[in-house]
């Protein structure tokens, strides 16, 4: 037997730790993903249909928005991103996962605080704070399952031959100790019985939004795409520097934005917001370097495979990064603030960017942990139908932004362009359901297998020695 | 970064830092906020809701309206009118000098020294103060939003889309609960809106002995129930209404001035 044997060897072992956890995270993603799209469009054609769903309440505008939004993130992108750090942390660390159950259980717990919330959203029960509106009960199932998948993603980490930790680590073990420290801190500042006075709960909430929805979704973002880039690709990432310069700068001016120009708070918090956006800049060009040198001289033609998906990703971070400036700069507010300019960018965040890394890294992992190809070959088929739709959804939401800005809000300046967005959603939708598709047949053969074996098992005659005589 | 304890630190330092600034920071600059006083009358600002304003506050909160609707007027800046209240005794020295001024979007030495020419010519002049912007002109507000306005509110309510129109002072502008209870039933009244009906707030139903004294009155034809029926509001409407009523920012503070239109005292 040869090292290169062993080697992959045990990589398939450190994979195969990885299958019943992920199985569970990627369930949840896939389903969650494709229920908060179908969410997205009831909303979204109430802009065209205003009659359409009036006679449910549970179905006007202001309450499938709230559940689509929170589907796609705490539904969607929390659970993907979390299986995909569990994996890379194994495979960095060259070890087995640790404590393999914990996040099974933590990913069943998580599902069931996300169903509960979209319920209770649905039944009139949101707490009224955009991206925290989940009842308390949601909450506290949420903070204990990702405090249990950190458990085990920490516990891998420590596991690791090589001490010296590679830059997706900072990226993703910052998004570890990130959540629980703004999802606790909103939740008792905010979504308790004695909330704090007046205005200061939205400016927690805005706070809160931006670390989650912009720091979030761009550490557990980055930090996959500088581990998938090189991978693929064969080539180094190019430099670790930069890549040290792009995580320092992001965390620490991607933490003070969010609060908009127009807001009635002190005059301190939006001017501080701005300067911060402003200097986001820095780890824009500092991502965009880092993409840019790794990628040069690649020779890997991807035709919408998993190369593609980081990629574009990346770019759809840059843009939608860029967006926050245009929107911080205050000959542009005044006009952007609340249009669908910021849909658009929320949108390209979630869906564009922390969509396509994550679909792609789902995509990539998956065939992997189950030792078995994808059943359906519809990788490059999701990839472009997602990418078109996300292209037509946050191109005609910002079209549609500037048009009601220049209008001065006429309710139907922007209408033409909101439907061909509903027509964008329904393109990234499709992607949704070839993903779910693959991964839902896939568990289920799965499960037949392991119940045939059982089955299989308990049939079996027994031996010799084991049978009284 | 080499190990688990760096990337621990560049995290407290910078979460700890945004934390100390966005959370902590407000919470202590404006979480012992007290009511403030409304220039010249002296009342206390914001008046506290009625029961059933508090009540249509969770309904609206329920039903997210936030989602569509925001609750902050934006202002640009301020402009001073002169206003001639009296002509004194020679009027047409005053109308001569008042042929020649710019009486509106002024600065605060130009609104002096047209004062001072009408003063001057014996007429009176006041000098008023009015905000700008286009959320003014829009007619949505006559000052921008401040902090105080949301004193009461849990939970508060601002918005950040405008696919329909701003709320923070409709109870200023469109004072009639009819109006409001018929356009929750059918937005439709309103040309080319796109808000979807609030019909599940309302109970459509045979006319009893005596007709309801809810009913709507005044729907259009294309609205209005069957012979027969009426529509008659559900509690949750009415409160719903109640708290768009009580949606004013129209007085006069220190951190946003502006002269209130006189009303006529017998």
């Amino acid at each position: 037997m040869n090292p290169a044997d062993t080697n992959q060897d045990c990589t398939a072992k450190i994979d195969a730790s990885c299958r019943v956890p992920l199985l569970a995270l990627f369930g949840v993603a896939s389903l969650s993903l494709v229920l908060g799209l179908v969410f997205a469009i009831i909303a979204s054609v109430t802009f065209h249909q205003p009659e359409a769903f009036a006679s449910c309440p549970c179905l006007t505008y202001g309450h499938t928005q709230a559940a689509a939004n929170d589907l796609l993130i705490y539904g969607f992108a929390m659970p993907a991103a979390l299986g995909v750090m569990l994996w890379i942390f194994a495979r960095l660390s060259q070890a087995e996962l640790a404590l393999p159950i914990v996040p099974v259980a933590a990913a069943n717990l998580w599902f069931i605080g996300v169903l509960v919330g979209v319920a209770t959203i649905l039944g009139g029960g949101s707490s009224g704070y955009t991206w925290l509106e989940f009842p308390r009960v949601s909450a506290m199932l949420l903070g204990v399952s990702f405090v249990l998948v950190a458990v085990s993603a920490t516990a891998t980490l420590g596991l690791r031959k090589e001490r010296e930790l590679y830059p997706s680590h900072w990226f993703l073990l910052a998004a570890l100790l990130w959540f629980p420290w703004i999802y606790s801190t909103a939740n008792l500042f905010i979504v308790t019985t004695h909330p704090v006075r007046g205005v200061t709960q939205a400016v927690i909430d805005w706070w809160y939004a931006d670390n989650l929805v912009f720091v979030w979704l761009a550490l557990v973002g980055i930090g996959t795409a500088f581990y998938f880039i090189p991978k693929i690709t064969g080539q180094p990432l190019k430099s670790r520097f930069y890549a040290l310069f792009a995580f320092w700068t992001l965390i620490f001016f991607g933490t003070w934005i969010g609060i908009p120009a127009g807001a009635p708070v002190p005059a301190w918090l939006p001017t501080t917001s701005a300067f911060a956006s402003y200097m986001l800049i820095i780890p824009i060009a500092a991502v965009a370097i880092v993409f840019v040198k790794t990628l040069r001289g690649n020779t890997v033609v991807s035709r919408g495979a998993a190369l593609c998906y980081f990629r574009s990703g990346t770019v759809a971070f840059l843009v939608s990064a860029l967006m926050l400036v245009i929107q911080a700069c205050p000959k542009h507010s005044s006009v952007l603030e609340f249009t669908w300019f910021g849909q658009a960018q929320v949108q390209l965040q979630i869906l564009g960017f922390a969509g396509l890394i994550l679909c792609g890294a789902i995509n990539y992992i998956f065939p992997l942990v189950m030792g078995k190809e994808l059943p359906f070959k519809t990788v490059s088929l999701q990839f472009f139908s997602t990418m078109f739709g996300v292209l037509l959804l946050v191109i005609s939401l910002a079209i549609a932004g500037v048009k009601q800005g220049n209008a001065v809000y006429e309710p139907t300046a922007a209408k033409f362009w909101l439907m061909i967005s509903t027509t964008g959603t329904l393109l990234v939708l499709i992607g949704a359901l070839m993903m779910f598709a693959n991964i839902f047949v896939m568990t289920f053969k799965w499960k037949i297998a392991l119940a045939k074996a059982a089955l299989a098992a308990v049939k079996a005659p027994l031996e010799n020695s084991e049978v009284k005589a | 970064m080499k190990s688990g304890i760096g990337v621990f630190f560049a995290v407290a330092i910078a979460l700890g830092g945004s934390w100390l600034g966005f959370v902590v920071g407000p919470t202590l600059q404006l979480g012992t906020a007290k009511e403030t006083a409304v220039l010249v009358s002296g009342d206390t600002w914001p008046q506290q809701r009625t029961g059933e304003a508090t009540l249509g506050l969770q309904i609206y909160r329920a039903n997210g309206c936030a989602a569509c609707h925001t609750e902050q007027v934006r202002q640009q800046g301020v402009v001073y009118e002169v206003a001639l209240t009296g002509a004194g005794k020679n009027p047409t020295a005053v109308s001569n000098v008042l042929a020649g001024l710019k009486l509106s979007g002024l600065t605060k030495e130009e609104a002096d020294e047209a004062s001072g020419k009408i003063t001057g010519a014996g007429g009176k002049a006041e000098t008023h103060l009015a905000a700008t912007g286009t959320d003014i002109q829009r007619g949505w507000g006559v000052r921008h939003s401040v902090a105080a306005d949301y004193l009461y509110d849990a939970p508060v309510q601002l918005g950040s889309l405008r696919a329909g129109p701003d709320l923070a002072n409709v109870g200023g502008r469109l004072a009639d609960a009819n109006w409001h209870l018929m356009h929750l039933y059918a937005p439709g009244i309103v040309k080319d809106s796109r808000m979807p009906s609030f019909k599940f707030l309302f109970e459509k139903r045979k006319v009893g002995v005596t007709p309801s004294p809810d009913a709507l009155t005044g729907l259009p034809k294309e609205f209005a129930p069957a012979d027969g029926y009426e529509v008659v509001p559900k509690p949750e409407a009415k409160q719903l209404v109640a708290y768009l009523l009580s949606l004013r920012a129209d007085a006069p503070l220190y951190e946003a001035p502006f002269t209130p239109a006189t009303t006529a005292k017998p």
